[in-house]
């Protein structure tokens, strides 16, 4: 018998959870004399309230269940891939070979091209700790971490080395062509007469990522691979009895795992940079970890999660834009986000699980 | 009469919507050993651990020779003169014993004092009980029984009066048991309280005072055990009457399914756990594998499902199945034929996070008809799952529930229903009857002992000598890797058996020709 109704596991507890840290967050924000209420209205007002502020906070999303999605489907595995940073740098250097040396006729079939070029590099950095982790032993989160540094070195070398235009000072790759140019949501919702989503970085591949979703969670429940990927994730031991192999499974997850976090980069690199820069990833891989859990590792959550943290990173861009709050705060207020939906879960589901048995025991 | 060592009023305890512990009252007098019997999941874990401060009754009252006393912590049992052995042992394995019984109670900051005293007492500890352990033995190289010594002495030590133990001889030879036995019987005679955990209606006819049945929470009887017989425990346990007994026709042998030669199994630490041995399992045969937990059966089965590798030859149905690398996996076993229910079905034959339907194809989920072209078709898993439930009778018949939320004994039904209904040409079979209760090993054995009289091939696992004897056409005993003889059931006994589980070869002293024991030693049930 569960302890509690389904539902109250997955609204009740993140939504308390998400009120207790709104709530220390507030505390923090006033200790450094400022209003919580009128931050929180300026958050709410610059992320949501406008069409543009949608268009930046879903752009945030579309980053974080790419790589939320990348740390779920390892964590079925129970494998704990810390290293969709260096995945998704890697996925972007996939990126930006595929659509600075091929000829694309259309942006349509550059965005297919791009993404198997993504999830190919991504694929190929999580591979080396999959294989080390499955035939080796090597702790994948060692290994993973490790990787994340020899992603940004490597993509370093290559940026400076190798793919800057010659005469260029910064970083980066060349401009990709125009014909590789993604549909904006401005492009794609915008009329003369009612201008959306102006300025904003949101682009189609937001509608990759929802495909992600639902391809994840047919994966997942639906097939035969996602039975031994959860099978093994909860049972070693059983697993072999039922002849799936370890090695196996632990590298194809991390397989899909690490494409998924690469494919990141078709929204970053090819999206709104429209080149290939240094840092473009922006810790989006390390935020996958934070949305994976508070979504449960469910493709559905991990959506409701992103755009969670969509919200958090733009309406902290306004705060720091507007208010003498400091950016920083905002990692703040993230981190007790994921610490009180993460971590301090329990916290919250005891008293929670005790409450409702009470309630049965009464109606009973 | 004196005030009783330990008196339970009125213990309630519930997890959640469960009652597992309804009303208790029970009340043992001292220098007595009072057994406490009852199905899995009665409540007698649960009553033993409010009693040991790890959980705190909802209800109730405890007294301690006759003073009301509160137990929040094992700190505060210890205090009021109570000792636990569990079933599974709290030592540290590399500690020598010496070291094990003080920890905890070091007398201060410093080793040396704590170490001398606790050799002291714990050579006259010997000295009263007859309870021999070399003080600076390492955990790890002891024996099973000895391991078991160093957990009395370390209730002794803290001045235990009442001494309780969980399932003290699940995991000891027969030999073994009669010397705890010979222990528990000097402890009582000095005056100490023994409170018997146990499944093994045997030992509670033969070693206990009083014995008190638990069912679904509740305390149904507290008897003197004199004036109780097996049959009538069995009865008060399940609730009805119970076929303790198994009924079944001579086995009729037919070819041979399976055929062992010179098979060795090395472990993860390089142990050599079956050191060489031959085996051949006909069909329409159970062949019943005797012996103390840990000495290569669960090896030969692991080998032989397929998730661990060995060295010499197998032949199934005659022809030969990879033992190591590339087809020595569960996979392939069960493509030529192998069904394989395995001992430990919470850690390998169930995933107890899946549901019950996700759990009746664990094993089987690349069989095609379950295809449902790139998806698996979980529709129809899900009505076979329900008709396969029905079919054993698996309780609650809802196979939406996780395998975790299901009792022992249905949770070994789920495994069986699996691995039978593929229609195995040989069933590989571990503890069958594991923590399972008293009427569903009725209804586990009949399944067995159907499917063999289909002429299929079963090789049996069982540290439960008992269900051994029974269910057995042949018995073949192993020790320390080897096997060490074969018997048939109607020409042996319980102490012959006992012997070459031993690895005491020569059984000429006891061999008996029929069953010398009476058949209602032949009751046993788990718990």
């Amino acid at each position: 018998m569960d302890k509690m109704p389904k539902w109250a596991d997955i609204v009740l507890i993140p939504l308390i959870s998400l009120l207790l840290a709104a709530f220390f967050s507030a505390l923090v924000i006033l200790a450094i004399g400022e209003n919580p209420i009128e931050a929180l209205n300026l958050m709410i007002d610059g992320a949501l309230m406008r069409s543009a502020g949608w268009g930046y906070t879903l752009y945030y999303a579309t980053n974080f269940i790419f790589t939320g999605l990348a740390v779920s489907v390892a964590f079925h595995a129970r494998l704990f891939n810390i290293g969709g940073e260096g995945q998704a740098m890697l996925g972007g250097l996939g990126v930006a070979l595929v659509c600075l040396y091929i000829p694309w006729p259309h942006w349509s079939l550059s965005i297919l091209g791009a993404s198997v070029g993504a999830a190919l590099f991504g694929a190929l950095w999580a591979l080396i700790p999959a294989y080390l982790q499955a035939k080796r032993g090597s702790h994948i989160v060692i290994t993973t971490i490790m990787f994340n540094f020899i992603a940004a070195a490597l993509l370093n070398y290559v940026l400076v080395e190798m793919l800057r235009p010659v005469g260029a000072m910064d970083p980066a790759s060349a401009k990709f062509p125009d014909a590789t140019h993604l549909p904006s949501f401005q492009d794609m919702f915008s009329t003369a007469e009612t201008p959306l989503f102006r300025g904003a970085p949101a682009n189609v591949t937001f509608f990759l990522s929802l495909a992600a979703c639902l391809l994840v969670w047919v994966l997942i429940w639906k097939t035969r691979l996602g039975y031994e990927i959860r099978a093994f994730g909860q049972s070693e031991t059983a697993a072999k009895y039922a002849g799936i192999s370890p090695v196996r499974i632990t590298v194809i997850a991390m397989l899909i795992s690490g494409a998924l976090a690469g494919m990141m980069s078709v929204n970053t690199t090819m999206g709104e940079s429209e080149r290939l820069i240094l840092n473009s990833t922006e810790g989006a891989g390390f935020i996958g970890i934070a949305v994976a859990l508070m979504g449960r590792n469910h493709p559905f959550g991990v959506l409701l999660a992103a755009v969670l943290f969509g919200f958090l990173y733009q309406g902290g861009a306004e705060l720091a834009l507007w208010t003498s709050i400091p950016r920083e705060l905002i990692v703040v207020i993230q981190a007790l986000v994921i610490l009180f939906t993460g971590a301090l879960d329990n916290m919250v589901r005891h008293p929670l699980e005790k409450l409702f048995i009470a309630l049965r025991r009464r109606n009973a | 009469m004196t005030a009783p060592a330990i008196e339970l009023k009125g213990i309630s305890k519930a997890f959640g919507p469960v009652q597992a512990n309804k009303d208790i009252s029970i009340s043992v007098q001292p220098g007595t050993i009072h057994g406490i019997i009852g199905e899995n999941g009665a409540g007698k874990s649960t009553l033993m651990s409010i009693l040991y401060g790890f959980y705190k009754a909802d209800a109730g009252e405890i007294f301690i020779k006759g003073k009301k006393t509160l137990i929040p912590d094992s700190q505060a049992a210890i205090a009021a003169g109570i000792g636990m052995v569990f079933q599974h042992f709290k030592l540290v394995e590399n500690f020598t014993v010496l070291e094990n019984i003080i920890l905890g109670a070091e007398d201060g900051a410093m080793l040396s004092t704590s170490l001398s005293n606790a050799r002291r007492e714990l050579k006259h500890l010997a000295e009263e009980y007859g309870l021999n352990v070399d003080p600076d033995a390492v955990i790890e190289n002891l024996s099973v029984g000895h391991q078991q010594r160093v957990e009395i002495l370390k209730a002794l030590y803290r001045k235990a009066e009442i001494l309780i133990l969980d399932e003290p001889t699940g995991v000891l030879t027969p030999a073994e048991a009669d010397q705890l036995f010979r222990i528990l019987d000097r402890l009582r005679a000095e005056g100490k309280t023994i409170i018997l955990i146990t499944h093994k209606l045997r030992e509670i006819m033969e070693y206990t005072n009083t014995v008190s049945v638990m069912r679904r929470g509740q305390m149904t009887a507290t008897v003197k055990t004199e004036e109780t017989s097996p049959e009538h425990l069995a009865e008060l346990m399940v609730g009805r009457k119970v076929l303790l007994r198994v009924d079944k026709a001579p086995a009729e042998p037919g070819a041979t399914v399976l055929d062992i030669k010179g098979l060795r199994v090395v472990d993860d630490k390089g142990v050599e756990r079956v050191k060489g041995i031959d085996l051949a399992v006909r069909a329409g045969e159970i062949v019943g594998i005797a012996g103390v937990a840990g000495n290569g059966q669960s090896e030969l089965l692991e080998v032989l499902g397929g998730f661990a590798e060995g060295t010499g030859t197998i032949l199934m149905n005659g022809s030969e199945i990879p033992l190591s690398g590339h087809g020595a996996d569960g996979q392939t076993r069960r493509a030529v034929g192998i069904s394989h229910v395995p001992e430990d079905r919470q850690r390998e034959g169930l995933i107890m996070e899946f549901s019950a339907w996700e759990n009746t194809v664990f094993g089987y989920h690349h069989a095609p008809e379950i295809q449902n072209g790139l998806l698996m078709d979980n529709k129809g898993i899900f009505a076979e799952a329900e008709a396969k439930m029905e079919r054993f009778d698996v309780r609650p018949p809802d196979p939406k529930l996780a395998a975790k939320n299901f009792s022992g004994g249905n949770q070994q039904k789920i495994v069986l229903a699996r691995e039978i209904e593929r229609n195995p040409d040989l069933l590989l079979i571990g503890q069958p009857t594991r923590g399972v209760d008293i009427g569903a090993i009725e209804f586990i054995h009949q399944q067995i002992v159907n499917l063999r009289d289909q002429g299929k091939a079963i090789l049996l696992v069982s540290v439960e000598l008992d269900e051994i004897m029974s269910l057995s056409d042949r018995i073949v005993v192993m020790f320390d890797g080897h096997i060490t003889g074969e018997r048939d059931p109607g020409q042996t006994n319980e102490k012959e058996l006992g012997l070459l589980m031993a690895g005491i070869t020569d059984t000429s002293t006891v061999a008996g020709n029929g069953n010398t024991t009476p058949p209602e030693q032949e009751v046993h049930a788990n718990g």
